[in-house]
């Protein structure tokens, strides 16, 4: 009778998960050299140039709503939109940036995340993240299409394209996809290229990040002269007042952090941003399975165990191994 | 000669006939989701890119084929021989199960035609839960074919062929208790990186392959007495309740263990004030600890273990709840963001009850030809 060992071996192993929950790996941190983007809310003018031109370069369609077929009327990111702009609307909706009886404009695009949820559940590595920028591209030439991505990002922007034959998943890749590759080339972004109040701001992370802070620090009502294009050399400025901005700059930590970060003046669970810790899942979720797989060694002990354990049992019976 | 032998009688009954039609409908929509893509049959989107063909064909649909994982377990681990004519039905119903698995899997794929991209080691991405449950689910369907292999041979009489198989058998059936170990606790590992889009009562972390393995265990028990009540009562063959009086004790464990783990976690998890909220999820969490309550209560008393009905109530039971706590952690409680809900699509319910039914056929027709069930005056 081997079932002592057995609840033996079957302890050990247990013993080894749990203490694997402890040896989860920290979150990832941003290249050196990582690229971002900065969104204001409070600058942007709802506009829509970025959409657009985010569909001129990425090559995508419209979307039309009714006859209108003056603008395009995205309303959420799809296979055809890696870009939108929405609106917060309380009330009457009367005025910028107030939280109550107010409205404001929010971007929906790629985070492109520090620690990609997106990157970790890829079973084919059909997403990438650059060791260099930070910036998080797809290749769908090895993409099996089984979504595991859509479901691993909390802010849901890859998107399958659902209403092809033969479809894929679409996602803003910072315009420095193969064949495009803006950033490398030192261009902007399309929606920074074109922003006309400097809401949407290129640039490495780090002077984002410091601009962000910057921002924070202005008291309310004092003119400041914010830049547009990229924030480490901007092509132009204009100057506006500074509005009161919620004390929070989205993407400094939030799931380990993201390469594009967001301020605002209307908190941003107003604003359709999930309810994320300082932790991110992709990290809790590898920590599990490289504690469990690591090498392959505890599936080969346990394998070596119970071919052991079956080879006795089935040795001592008369049926043999015969199912 | 064999232990076992093919049943015999009719292929072509009434409920052979009903699960065909349904099957040949599914087939109209099957078409439809290859021809006009994946939108034209589901309604599958942005934030539930998940739908019943993941969550019911795939995560539930194995755990309900984790009978010949079971019950292997006890056979060959804890050396329970009387429990070997049980094996064969429930290898069978495995095999079938995880190849709907499998199918389900390849059919909900957005890219279907590069489906071998993941058998490719140059891309492999080791960080991946999806690259165990993919690769690990691919292995076991072998596994099982090898291990139903032996029952086919005996019926065409490959002896040569036969002997050697049983000579290399108990490796293939350690492998058979190694890999769904691996995969059915990774269903579980699936929801970590979900984070906060699933529910706190259901978003456990580190212990989801826990949770999920013994989920799995559970149902697959509980599948083993259900699909013996069933041919008991189904082919009208001698009850084999003696038989599975004693894979109760078993479970009973499972179920204390299971229910245990969850309630620690959601106190320590500091979850306990969502028991209260008194919403939706509050509800589904409730009905799920009460269908996992009833066999506990049913299985701790001796008289009840050896009563055939009460048993039947027992696995239903927990079939349901098993069934739930995954549908409720990947679907019904899950919360991708404003804007987006789901309910699947007519063609997408159809498609799955057409696989159903052709494994229900398959089940039917294999046991009536081939020697799956044991002679009665054995049992």
């Amino acid at each position: 009778m081997k079932r002592r060992d057995f609840l033996k071996a079957a302890a050990a192993g247990a013993a080894l998960c749990s203490a694997g929950a402890a040896q989860a790996r920290p979150n990832l941190q941003p290249p050196e050299h990582a690229v971002g983007m900065l969104f204001d809310s409070t600058l942007c003018i709802g506009c829509k140039a970025c959409v657009a031109k985010c569909k001129e370069v990425n090559h995508m369609p419209p979307v039309i709503e009714g006859d209108k077929t003056t603008w395009d009327s995205a309303r959420g990111l799809s296979g055809k939109t890696l870009n939108v702009i929405k609106v917060y609307k309380n009330g009457t909706a009367e005025v910028k940036d107030a939280k109550v009886n107010g409205f404001c404009f929010e971007k929906r695009s790629c985070m492109h995340c520090v620690d990609p949820g997106c990157v970790s559940v890829c079973p084919v590595t059909a997403m990438r993240r650059s060791p260099l920028t930070g910036i998080v591209t797809h290749h769908p030439e090895v993409c099996i299409g089984c979504r595991n991505c859509m479901v691993g990002c909390p802010y849901d922007v890859p998107q399958f394209e659902y209403n092809k034959t033969f479809g894929q998943i679409q996602k803003c890749q910072m315009c420095n996809q193969a064949g495009l590759e803006r950033v490398d080339k030192g261009q902007l972004t399309g929606c920074a290229e074109v922003c006309p109040t400097g809401a949407t701001l290129f640039g490495p992370r780090k002077a984002l990040l410091a601009e962000a802070k910057r921002r924070m620090a202005l008291k309310p009502g004092e003119i400041y002269n914010y830049p547009r294009g990229n924030v480490s050399k901007p092509y132009s400025h204009h100057e506006k007042a500074v509005p009161v901005y919620q004390s929070h700059i989205w993407g400094e930590k939030e799931a380990g952090g993201t390469n594009v970060m967001h301020i605002s003046a209307v908190p941003f669970d107003k604003l359709g941003m999930p309810p994320l810790g300082e932790r991110s899942p992709a990290s809790i979720a590898e920590g599990v399975q490289h504690t469990l797989y690591n090498y392959m060694a505890l599936p080969a002990i346990a394998l070596a165990g119970l071919t052991y354990v079956v080879r006795r049992n089935t040795d001592d019976d008369n049926d043999g191994g015969e199912l | 000669m064999s232990a076992y032998k093919p049943l015999g009688g009719r292929i072509l009954t009434a409920p052979f006939i009903f699960f065909a039609v349904i099957f040949l409908i599914s087939l109209y929509f099957m078409a439809q989701r290859f021809i006009f893509g994946m939108g034209a049959a589901s309604n599958l989107n942005g934030g539930f890119a998940w739908g019943i063909w993941v969550v019911y064909d795939v995560v539930i649909g194995t755990a309900f084929a984790c009978g010949g994982y079971a019950l292997a377990f006890t056979v060959y681990v804890f050396n329970k021989g009387q429990y070997h004519p049980l094996v064969r039905p429930a290898i069978l119903a495995s095999l079938l199960g995880y190849a709907m698995g499998g199918f389900g899997a390849f059919f909900d794929m957005g890219r279907w035609w590069q489906f071998y991209e993941i058998f490719l080691p140059w891309n492999w991405n080791f960080n991946s839960v999806m690259l165990e449950v993919g690769l690990c689910v691919s292995a076991y369907i072998l596994v099982l074919a090898l291990e139903f292999a032996p029952v086919y041979l005996e019926k065409i009489g490959a002896k040569g062929l036969l002997k050697t198989l049983n000579k290399l058998l108990f490796f293939f059936i350690a492998l058979g208790m190694l890999l769904p170990t691996m995969h059915q606790s990774s269903l579980g590992s699936l929801l970590i990186v979900m984070g906060q889009k699933v529910h706190p009562l259901w978003q456990s972390w580190q212990f989801q392959p826990l949770l999920a393995l013994l989920s799995a265990l559970i149902m697959g028990f509980s599948i083993v007495i259900f699909e013996a009540s069933f041919s008991t009562v189904g082919f009208r063959r001698a009850s084999e309740t003696s038989l599975l009086a004693g894979l109760g004790k078993i479970i009973l464990g499972l179920l204390i263990s299971f229910l245990l783990v969850r309630t620690v976690l959601l106190v320590v998890q500091g979850n306990l004030d969502q028991l209260f909220a008194g919403d939706r999820a509050t509800l589904l969490y409730l009905i799920e600890t009460v269908l996992f309550l009833i066999p506990v209560f049913i299985l701790a008393s001796p008289v009840n273990r050896n009563d055939g009905g009460k048993l039947l109530i027992a696995a239903v039971s927990m079939l349901l709840g098993g069934a739930l706590y995954r549908f409720d952690a990947f679907l019904f409680t899950l919360n991708p963001g404003v804007g987006y809900s789901y309910f699947p699509s007519v063609p997408e319910i159809m498609v799955t009850l057409g696989v159903v039914s052709f494994e229900i056929m398959a089940y039917l027709v294999l046991v009536k030809t081939l020697p799956v069930l044991h002679r009665e005056e054995h049992a």
